[in-house]
C-alpha cells in the first residue's frame, strides 16, 4: 500500500465506518466490532504512511481545487504523522473503553454516539495530513461539528448548555480571527501552503506580525488559550470517553497542533524571531499556564479539574510554539505525545471511578485506592508524567520547553513553568493521597470493587506507555528531529 | 429559428401559460402545466446563457422594431446568469410546491394560485431581460402585483395585512422608480438603457440625471430590501405560503439587485454615481447596519420562519456591502453571494415548509423534538444552515471568503468585522433551531408524523446537495460571476 | 421657464406630498388607497406636463397641425394608469377581505387584534 493511498483511506474511510455503525445499531456487537476494527484499520494505514515520512519523503495527495488558488490537498510531514499517529493509537483502548462505559451505564443513543466517533477521527487525520492551511481550516470546522453530538450526547439542560459553549466558542474563535487570519495571509503572501521557512518572511510588515500571530492563536480556539478556554470544562458534560479522546487528545491536540504548524510552517521560526511577534503571546500563554492550574486547584469536581489542567498543558505547548525556537517546537511536538497519554489516562481512571462508585467529587474519593487500586495506581503514575518529573514521559517535554524560555531570555516564563510544575503536583497528587492514605469513610457501600475490564485494560495500557515514553522517547525525537535541526531542513 | 426567440421565450412562456391555468380550473392540470412551463423555461435559459457565454451578449428586438424606438432585450453573462438562477429555482420548487399547496391553500384555488406564480415568473424574468427603462417598470409591476397576491392566499389572517402592508411600500417605491425614469426619459429623450448610457453623462441638465437617480435608487433599494427600507419584508415572508415564501427569498430580491446593479454601474456608469455622488459612503454604511441589525433582530423571533426572514435582511445587506466595494473583487463577491444565497436560503425556506407540512407551526417550540421523526427534513435543514452561516464545503463558504478577500484587500476593517459579526450572528439564529429540532424532547401533545413526503423532500435535497456541490466545485458559480462581472464593468452598450 | 410655465410641476409636488402624507398618516386603509392613487396620478402628471410642447396640440395625427406634443409620455402613463388601475383593485379586494377577517379597516384597530394574540 503506498503513503499515498494510507493517507487517503486514513481520512476517507472512518466515515463510511460511520454509516456502517449507523446501520448496525440493532445488533450492539456486531456495531462495536466495527468499530474496533475501524479504529484497528486507521492504526494500519497511518502505520503504512510513517515509514516513508521517517526515510525523508513527504507522500502529497492533490485532490481538487475549492477556490482558484486553494486546494484541498494532503501531504505527510513529522509532525502531522505524529499527531495522526498520536490519535490513531490511541482511539483502539478509548474505543475499548467507551464500550465498557456505555455498556456499563446502559446509556441511551449508544449507536449515535459510536457513529460520530470515526467522524471526528478522520476529521483529525484531515488536519494532521493537510496540506495547506485552506485544507486544514476545512477539517477544523468538520471536527467542531462532528463533536459537537458527542458534546450534547446526556441531552439533558447541562448537556445542551455545555455544548451550546463548545459549539460557540469553538466556531466564534474560528469565523472571528482564524478565518480573517487566513485571508489576511493569502493576500499577503498569495497562497497558503505550508513550507519550512514559512510563507510570509519578506511578505508581511514586522508591524503587523504580532497582530496576525495573534489573530491565529485566538482563532485557534481549541488550543484553549485564555480567555477562549470555556469550551473545554464546559464540554466535560459529555461521558468520559468522550472527554478521554477528544478532549485529551484529538479535539485539543488538533488545536495545539495547528499551532505549532502555523508557527512553523507559516510564520518560520526565523521570521518570528526577527520580528518578536510572538513574544507578547508567550506571556499570554504563560499567564493562562499559571491561571488554569490555579483554577484547577479550586475545583471538586474531578473531571472540571482534569480539564483545567488540560487548559494549562495546552498552554505549554503554546509558549512552546511562541517562543520561537527549535527547543519550543521540539518541546511542543513532544509534550502532545506525553499529554495525550498522560492525560487520556488520567480520564479514564476518573470515569472508571464513576462508573465503579458512582463518585465525582474528589472529596468523596477517601480510601477508594484500597478498593480500586489499579486505577489508583494508574492514576499516579499518569500524574506523575503530566507534572512532568521521573519517570513520567512529561519529564523530556518540560525540559525541552524549560529551555526553549531560557534560549529566549524570557526568565519570567521560565518561573512560570517551574511554579506550574508545582502548582500540577499541588492538584494532581492530593487525589492519589486521599485514595490511598485516607481512611474509607464510614458507611461506605461495601460493594465498590475495580472497575469493569473493558476499562482497566485501556487505562493500564496508557499508563505504562507514559512511563514506556520516558525511557524511550527517542523515537519520537527522531521524528520530529529532521524539523528542530532547522535551518538545515529544506522544504516540507 | 426558434433559438433566436430564445430571450423572448423566457418572458413569454410563463405569460401564455398563467391564463391557461384560470382557464382549466382544475388543481392537478394547472399543476401540470405550471411544472411543463417552467421546466421549459428552464431548458431556454440554460440554452440562452449557453449562447451568450460563447458568442456574447444577445439584442433581441421586440416585434422586430429596432432600438432606440422600439423596445428591446438585451442578454449578457450577467443577465443571463440572473434568468437561470429564477428558471432553476422555480423548476426545483414546482415538484415541492404540489402537497404544499394542497395544504395551505386548497385545491379549490391552487389554479389561481399557480397562475399568479406564473405571472410572478413572467415579471422577473421580463425585469432581467429586458434593456428598456420602462419595461423594466412594467415587468416590476407585474411581478409585484402578482407577489401581493401570492403573499395574500397565505393560511393565517396576517398574511392579508402584510399583503396590504407590502402593496402599499411595493407600489411607493415602484412610484418612485417611475418618478426615476421619467427623469430620465426628461433629460435625454430615450428610453432605451444602452442609449441612456450613452446619453446621460451629455446631458445638459445633470441636475435631471443626479434627481433621476436618487428617486430611482431609492426606489429599488425598497424593493431588494436594503435597510431600512426592509419593513415589508419579515411579515410578506412569514405569512406567505410556503412555497411563496421559497421563491421570494430565493429570487425576487436577486432580481432587484440586478436592476440596481444595471442601472448604476451599466446605465448611469460607475463614475458619475460614485464620484459625483456619496454613494459609496452611504451604501456601505446602510448595508453594514443592515446586516447587524437585522442579524440581531433574527435572534429574537419565535417564530422561525420569522427570524429567516430578518436573516434574509441581513443576507442583503452582504450583497450590497460587497457591491458597494466598487472593486473588481468586491463585485464578484456580491454576485456569488446572490448566487450562493439563493440556493442557501431556498433550501431553507423549502425545509421550513417541509416541517410546516406535517406540524402545522414553525413556531420554535413547536418544532422541539422533530428531528426524531423527520430526519431527513432536519438534516436538510442543518446542511442548508451551515451554508447560511458559512461552514466550509458549502456554498455560503465560498461567497463569505470572496467578501472577506474583497474587504481586506481594500483594508476596509470594520467591514470584515461587520461580515464576521453577521457569520457569528448567522451561527447563533440557526444554531436555535437546530436545537430545538434535536435536543428537545417532543411535546407529548403532539401526534406521529412521518418525515415529508418525497415530492417535497427531493427537491430540498436538490437544492442542499446543490449547496453543497457549489462549495466543493466551485469553477461554475466563481466563473459565472466573474463573467457576470466583467460583462457589468465592461459592458459595451 | 417661467414661473407660470412651471405651474404643472408645482400641482405635481402639491399632490405628490398630499397622497405621500395620506399614506403615511391615515389608519384607515381606504385613505391609504386613495392617498396611494392620488399620488401616482401626481407622476402621471408629472409625465405629461413633460411631454408638452410649446405650442404643440394634441398627439394625434390631424391636417392643419405640425407640431404635436411627445406621444411617448402619454403612451407611458395609459400603461402606468393600467397599472395603477389593477393596484387599486388589488388593495381594493385585500381590504374587503382584511375587513371580513378583522371587522374593522383600522390600521390601530388591526395591530390591537394582532398583537392581543
Amino acid at each position: 500500500m503506498t503513503p499515498e493511498l494510507a493517507m487517503m483511506l486514513a481520512i476517507f474511510a472512518p466515515p463510511v465506518a460511520s454509516l456502517l455503525i449507523a446501520a448496525t445499531g440493532r445488533w450492539p456487537n456486531l456495531r462495536e466490532a466495527v468499530t474496533l476494527l475501524t479504529a484497528t484499520g486507521l492504526l494500519g494505514a497511518v502505520l503504512q504512511v510513517l515509514p516513508a515520512v521517517q526515510a525523508g519523503a513527504r507522500p502529497a495527495l492533490h485532490m481538487l481545487e475549492v477556490l482558484p488558488g486553494m486546494t484541498l490537498a494532503f501531504s505527510a510531514e513529522p509532525l502531522g504523522v505524529l499527531f495522526a499517529l498520536v490519535a490513531a493509537t490511541l482511539w483502539i483502548p478509548t474505543a475499548l473503553y467507551a464500550i465498557g462505559y456505555m455498556r456499563n451505564h446502559h446509556a441511551p443513543h449508544q449507536t449515535r454516539f459510536f457513529a460520530c466517533f470515526p467522524l471526528a477521527l478522520a476529521s483529525a487525520m484531515g488536519i494532521a495530513f493537510a496540506d495547506n492551511l485552506f485544507t486544514l481550516f476545512i477539517f477544523y470546522e468538520l471536527l467542531t461539528l462532528s463533536t459537537y453530538p458527542l458534546v450534547a450526547h446526556a441531552g439533558t439542560e447541562a448537556a445542551r448548555r455545555g455544548a451550546r459553549t463548545y459549539l460557540f466558542l469553538l466556531m466564534g474563535t474560528s469565523i472571528g480571527f482564524l478565518l480573517p487570519a487566513l485571508i489576511w495571509t493569502a493576500l499577503v503572501a498569495g497562497t497558503l501552503e505550508f513550507k519550512s521557512g514559512g510563507i510570509l518572511a519578506g511578505r508581511l510588515s514586522p508591524a503587523a506580525a504580532p497582530l496576525l500571530y495573534a489573530l491565529f492563536l485566538f482563532g485557534i480556539g481549541k488550543a484553549a488559550l485564555m480567555p477562549f478556554h470555556r469550551w473545554l470544562p464546559g464540554a466535560m458534560v459529555a461521558p468520559t470517553p468522550v472527554s478521554a479522546l477528544l478532549h485529551a487528545v484529538a479535539v485539543v491536540k488538533a488545536g495545539v497542533f495547528t499551532v505549532l504548524k502555523v508557527t512553523y510552517y507559516i510564520f518560520g521560526l526565523d521570521f518570528l524571531q526577527q520580528t518578536g511577534a510572538s513574544l507578547w503571546l508567550a506571556y499570554v500563554a504563560g499567564f493562562t499556564l499559571i491561571m488554569a492550574s490555579l483554577i484547577a486547584l479550586n475545583q471538586d469536581n474531578l473531571k472540571a479539574r482534569l480539564a483545567y489542567s488540560t487548559v494549562s498543558q495546552l498552554a505549554y505547548i503554546v509558549l512552546g510554539a511562541a517562543t520561537a525556537t527549535a527547543a519550543g517546537f521540539m518541546g511542543g511536538g513532544l509534550h502532545i505525545v506525553m499529554h495525550a497519554f498522560g492525560k487520556i489516562t488520567l480520564f479514564f481512571c476518573a470515569g472508571a471511578i464513576l462508573v465503579a462508585s458512582h463518585k465525582s467529587r474528589i472529596s468523596e474519593l477517601d480510601g477508594l485506592g484500597r478498593r480500586m487500586p489499579i486505577t489508583f495506581a494508574a492514576f499516579a503514575i499518569a500524574a506523575v508524567s503530566v507534572i512532568g518529573l521521573p519517570p513520567g514521559g512529561g519529564t523530556w517535554s518540560k525540559w525541552l520547553l524549560a529551555n526553549a524560555t531560557a534560549e529566549i531570555h524570557q526568565p519570567l516564563l521560565l518561573a512560570a513553568l517551574m511554579l506550574s510544575t508545582l502548582l500540577n503536583i499541588a492538584y494532581l497528587m492530593p487525589v492519589v493521597g486521599r485514595a490511598f492514605f485516607r481512611p474509607l469513610p464510614t458507611g461506605a457501600p461495601s460493594g465498590i470493587a475495580e472497575a469493569p475490564w473493558a476499562c482497566l485494560l485501556p487505562l493500564c495500557f496508557t499508563a505504562l506507555a507514559s512511563i514506556a515514553l520516558f525511557f524511550w522517547p527517542d523515537p519520537v525525537l527522531d521524528l520530529l528531529r529532521p524539523l528542530g535541526d532547522w535551518p538545515l531542513m529544506e522544504g516540507p | 429559428m426558434i433559438a433566436a426567440h430564445f430571450p423572448v421565450l423566457q418572458v413569454v412562456l410563463p405569460l401564455a401559460a398563467a391564463p391557461v391555468c384560470v382557464l382549466l380550473r382544475r388543481e392537478v392540470l394547472a399543476w401540470w402545466i405550471t411544472l411543463a412551463t417552467t421546466w421549459a423555461v428552464l431548458v431556454n435559459a440554460v440554452l440562452l446563457l449557453d449562447r451568450v457565454t460563447t458568442l456574447g451578449p444577445i439584442t433581441y428586438a421586440l416585434g422586430g422594431w429596432a432600438a432606440p424606438l422600439g423596445i428591446v432585450y438585451r442578454i449578457d453573462a450577467l443577465n443571463g446568469a440572473v434568468l437561470l438562477l429564477v428558471s432553476a429555482i422555480a423548476a426545483v420548487l414546482l415538484p415541492y410546491a404540489r402537497m404544499s399547496v394542497l395544504r395551505e391553500i386548497g385545491a379549490e384555488r391552487a389554479a389561481l394560485f399557480y397562475a399568479a406564480l406564473l405571472l410572478c415568473m413572467t415579471g422577473l424574468m421580463g425585469m432581467a431581460a429586458t434593456g428598456d427603462a420602462f419595461n423594466v417598470f412594467v415587468f416590476l409591476e407585474i411581478s409585484s402585483l402578482s407577489t401581493y397576491a401570492l403573499v395574500a392566499m397565505g393560511q393565517d389572517r396576517r398574511a392579508l395585512t402584510a399583503a396590504f402592508q407590502y402593496l402599499i411600500m411595493g407600489t411607493l417605491g415602484g412610484t418612485f422608480i417611475l418618478i426615476g425614469i421619467g427623469f430620465m426619459y426628461a433629460a435625454t429623450g430615450t428610453l432605451n438603457m444602452a442609449d441612456l448610457a450613452a446619453r446621460l453623462p451629455l446631458a445638459e441638465n445633470q441636475r435631471a440625471v443626479q434627481t433621476a437617480f436618487a428617486f430611482f435608487i431609492v426606489g429599488i433599494s425598497l424593493k431588494l430590501a436594503l435597510f431600512p427600507l426592509h419593513l415589508w419584508l419579515p411579515n410578506a415572508y412569514t405569512y406567505a405560503p410556503s412555497v411563496v415564501t421559497v421563491f421570494l427569498a430565493a429570487t425576487a430580491t436577486k432580481v432587484a439587485v440586478y436592476v440596481m446593479l444595471r442601472f448604476t454601474f451599466d446605465v448611469f456608469g460607475v463614475h458619475q454615481v460614485f464620484s459625483n455622488l456619496t454613494v459609496e459612503r452611504v451604501f456601505p454604511f446602510l448595508a453594514g447596519l443592515g446586516v447587524i441589525l437585522a442579524s440581531v433582530s433574527a435572534l429574537f423571533q419565535i417564530n422561525a420562519k420569522r427570524s429567516f426572514a430578518y436573516s434574509s435582511v441581513g443576507q442583503i445587506g452582504y450583497i450590497v456591502l460587497g457591491i458597494a466595494l466598487l472593486s473588481p473583487l468586491g463585485l464578484t463577491a456580491g454576485l456569488l453571494h446572490l448566487f450562493n444565497h439563493a440556493l442557501a436560503k431556498g433550501a431553507l425556506f423549502m425545509a421550513l415548509g417541509c416541517l410546516y407540512y406535517r406540524l402545522g407551526s414553525v413556531s420554535l417550540p413547536a418544532l422541539a423534538g422533530a428531528a426524531r421523526q423527520m430526519p431527513l427534513t432536519a438534516a436538510a435543514f442543518v446542511v442548508s444552515g451551515l451554508s447560511l452561516i458559512g461552514v466550509p464545503l458549502t456554498a455560503g463558504f465560498i461567497s463569505k471568503w470572496y467578501l472577506l478577500r474583497a474587504t481586506l484587500e481594500q483594508d476596509q476593517w470594520l467591514l470584515a468585522l461587520i461580515i464576521v459579526a453577521g457569520s457569528l450572528l448567522a451561527l447563533g439564529y440557526v444554531w436555535r433551531v437546530v436545537e430545538q429540532l434535536y435536543l428537545r424532547p417532543a411535546p407529548t401533545d403532539r401526534e406521529a408524523v412521518r418525515d415529508a413526503p418525497w415530492s417535497m423532500l427531493a427537491p430540498t435535497w436538490t437544492l442542499v446537495v446543490a449547496n453543497l456541490y457549489f462549495g466543493i466545485d466551485s469553477r461554475l458559480t466563481v466563473g459565472l460571476a466573474g463573467q457576470a462581472m466583467r460583462a457589468l464593468l465592461e459592458g459595451a452598450p | 421657464m417661467t414661473l407660470p410655465g412651471l405651474f404643472p410641476y408645482w400641482v405635481v409636488i402639491v399632490l405628490m406630498m398630499i397622497g405621500f402624507y395620506m399614506v403615511i398618516a391615515h389608519g384607515n386603509l381606504v385613505l391609504k388607497i386613495i392617498g396611494l392613487n392620488i399620488f401616482q396620478t401626481s407622476v402621471f402628471l408629472l409625465y405629461i406636463s413633460m411631454g408638452k410642447v410649446n405650442g404643440g396640440t394634441a398627439p394625434i395625427i390631424a391636417s392643419g397641425f405640425s407640431t404635436y406634443s411627445n406621444p411617448l409620455p402619454h403612451v407611458l402613463i395609459l400603461t402606468a394608469i393600467v397599472v395603477g388601475i389593477a393596484t387599486t383593485a388589488l388593495a381594493a379586494t385585500l381590504i374587503i377581505r382584511i375587513h371580513g377577517a378583522y371587522g374593522t379597516i383600522e390600521e390601530d384597530e388591526i395591530h390591537r387584534q394582532d398583537n392581543s394574540l
